[in-house]
């Protein structure tokens, strides 16, 4: 179930059908459950686009590439998309140990993101 | 391992305390040397291997002991010093041939920690403790600047250098 009062994730909609969501920290596989959890609450139905907005995120492991990996493919099936933004280089270094920096859509900043 | 650890750390295999070894690893790594992009590295690898441990071996069970160790090393003419890490648990032993990391061209979530382990560490170990459960030995060296991984590709210019430096001192 999706966690409605997720203290991890800030949860905006800027513009109708698009939402932000916003960690605030280390995202590992202790958090990674509740970042699945409200992304598949919030794809799907009137949203287009979900924002994910790192700026917050100093640190991410492999349990939140999969987390997004997975997201990635349920926008396939939704016909929605995920953009990312505001990576550190320390998270972008994964994306990339990982060879998946060029699988995502990966802007500079929110509103990039947002108007996208 | 030959001697025990200079430092060690006993934990539960409960996701919640990743946060710390990470910070104790990447803490000391950035003591002996390494750069902040190689520490944040480092503390992955550590985070993937225990998270692999909790999510495989104890298959999330969370109340497992799991044993960190740290061992700097001394620096060489190569590195200006290095890191010794070993993990262990009680976990069920698998064939440590079997330790390899995916096909990264099948984009899919999951699978992806020992590809980044051995990515991100200089040699990485795996084996059966000889009582229950299994080891892994990590080891990576701090590249002295002029042989930093981004210079990597003119390591044999670099390597002269150093040799003909080296045979000056002398």
């Amino acid at each position: 179930m999706a966690n409605p009062q997720s203290t991890f994730i800030a949860i905006e909609r800027p513009e109708q059908g698009i939402v932000v969501l916003a960690p605030n920290s280390d995202i590992d596989m202790s958090r990674s459950p509740e970042l699945r959890s409200v992304l598949r609450q919030e794809m799907g139905g009137e949203t287009h686009k979900v924002v994910i907005d790192l700026d917050a995120v100093e640190y991410m492991d492999s349990s939140g590439l999969a987390t997004l990996v997975e997201a990635m493919r349920n926008a396939g099936n939704t016909d929605s998309k995920i953009v990312i933004c505001n990576m550190s280089p320390k998270v972008s270094a994964i994306f990339e140990i990982a060879r998946l920096d060029s699988f995502f859509s990966i802007v500079n900043s929110r509103d990039e993101a947002i108007s996208l | 391992m030959d001697q025990r650890p200079e430092i060690e750390l006993r934990l539960t295999s409960d996701p919640m305390y990743l946060c710390g070894a990470r910070e104790l690893v990447g803490c000391i790594a950035r003591r002996i040397g390494f750069d902040d992009m190689d520490c944040s590295k480092i503390a992955l690898a550590v985070d993937e291997a225990l998270s692999n441990i909790i999510r495989h071996g104890y298959e999330r069970a969370f109340d497992k002991p799991i044993w960190l160790g740290i061992t700097p090393l001394k620096p060489t003419p190569e590195s200006i010093g290095g890191i010794i890490i070993s993990i262990e648990d009680e976990a069920k032993q698998v064939d440590p041939c079997a330790m390899k990391g995916r096909d990264l061209e099948d984009v899919k979530p999951g699978g992806l920690g020992v590809h980044i382990i051995h990515e991100v560490m200089d040699d990485v170990r795996y084996e059966k403790r000889d009582t229950q459960g299994m080891r892994l030995i990590m080891t990576k060296q701090a590249p002295r600047p002029s042989e930093s991984p981004r210079l990597s590709e003119k390591a044999s210019a670099c390597k002269v250098t150093i040799s003909e430096r080296s045979t000056s001192r002398r």
